[in-house]
């Protein structure tokens, strides 16, 4: 058993996906950097956080991208994630049997300010219109930084999410919420409360990740060919039992 | 206070007399972390007679003041394994010395099998 928390971006790209079948885009000997983090002294990834290209998956063809954590904990900037739209919308092109997204990310890339911003939300754009084309997007969680901020509402526009115990989503992460709503509303600290409010289980459990599995490369490999083909057109039946959900979970009469 | 001012240092060092390692697909190994760093080694463009024996390193780091350092941790890296032909960059969060010298290593261990 291989820990999917603790490999690198590459090595679960090297692993979780059929041998040898990677073909990345925009490699890092290509050096399409980031034009804002030398001008803060901060020294730049040759991939910016993140790798993307096509690959197999059990044979089918698959788009994949994956976050490096250990990176500016994942950060969304400019180029990062200009190199994710640009791969969901050679999907619209080129249709393949998903989208794979390896999302290891705190958000925005504070550094990159509203240039990570839009590029957030131009993520969460080519989501759905991939979505909307009929081709599945598979969010797999299970990295040591979780998916939080603008990272954790394009997982929720995805049409599967997998995750393991280990692995947490949310919006706000625990330390952003300590800080904007003080230690006695949230201790960042406390990790049965950071777990059981993000964390795999609790995910699973309330409806937000479709499939739970051990912290394994081979698990999510697993769980990843069985989302193939499992794409979940945005339709009113779908808005309505999510609508459902959310209700139940607020404890609200629902809307007559 | 350091009299340097702030940013990045970039360093670039040049060996001669390398082994020519012919061509072989780039390398990337290591994460720009807090006291990690990646390391890029690829074939240099256009390896032909003189430049193939040439080993170019270019390091750009957010720890500046340390270029003496550098100077040693490369060399020594010339020393083991006497590449030619080849560029390695690296972009460097604060890495120890011992860091730099094990991801430079790994680097060459990748295309270990290239170069057969």
């Amino acid at each position: 058993m291989i820990s999917y928390l603790e490999c690198s971006a590459r090595e679960r790209l090297a692993l979780l996906l059929d041998a040898g079948s990677f073909h990345e885009w925009l490699p890092p000997a290509d050096r399409v950097t980031s034009p804002h983090l030398a001008a803060l002294g901060v020294p730049s990834a040759f991939d910016d956080g993140v790798a993307i290209g096509r690959a197999t998956l059990d044979g089918h063809t698959v788009f994949v991208a994956a976050q490096e954590g250990a990176f500016m904990g994942g950060g969304v900037g400019e180029v990062h994630g200009a190199k994710l739209v640009g791969l969901l919308q050679r999907a619209l092109r080129d249709r393949p049997a998903a989208v794979l997204l390896l999302a290891e990310s705190g958000g925005v890339r504070l550094h990159e300010a509203n240039a990570g911003l839009i590029a957030v939300s131009e993520v969460m754009r080519a989501v759905l219109d991939v979505r909307a084309a009929g081709v599945s997007v598979v969010v797999l969680i299970g990295g040591a930084n979780g998916c939080f901020g603008g990272m954790g509402i394009v997982a929720r526009c995805a049409d599967h999410i997998v995750m393991s115990e280990a692995g947490r989503l949310a919006m706000s992460g625990p330390e952003v919420i300590e800080a904007s709503h003080g230690v006695d509303e949230f201790d960042s600290r406390d990790r049965a409360l950071v777990w059981r409010t993000s964390g795999g289980q609790h995910r699973f459990d309330s409806g937000d990740c479709d499939a739970l599995v051990a912290d394994d490369v081979q698990a999510f490999r697993a769980a990843a060919m069985a989302a193939l083909g499992a794409a979940r057109p945005v339709t009113l039946a779908l808005l309505e039992a999510e609508q459902a959900l959310l209700t139940a979970r607020l404890g609200t009469p629902q809307p007559s | 206070m350091s009299d340097l001012p702030a940013g990045l240092e970039t360093l670039d060092f040049s060996f001669s007399g390398g082994r020519p390692a012919g061509s072989f697909a780039p390398v990337l190994v290591g994460v720009v972390g807090s006291g990690n760093l990646e390391v890029m080694l690829e074939a240099a463009p256009g390896a032909d007679d003189t430049s193939a024996t040439v080993c170019a390193v270019r390091v750009e780091t957010s720890a500046r003041g340390f270029g003496p350092i550098w100077q040693a941790v490369v060399s020594d890296f010339h020393d083991r394994h006497g590449l030619g032909g080849v560029r390695v960059s690296i972009n460097d969060m604060g890495a120890t010395p011992a860091v730099v010298s094990l991801r430079l290593d790994q680097a060459v261990a990748e295309i270990g099998g290239a170069l057969r």
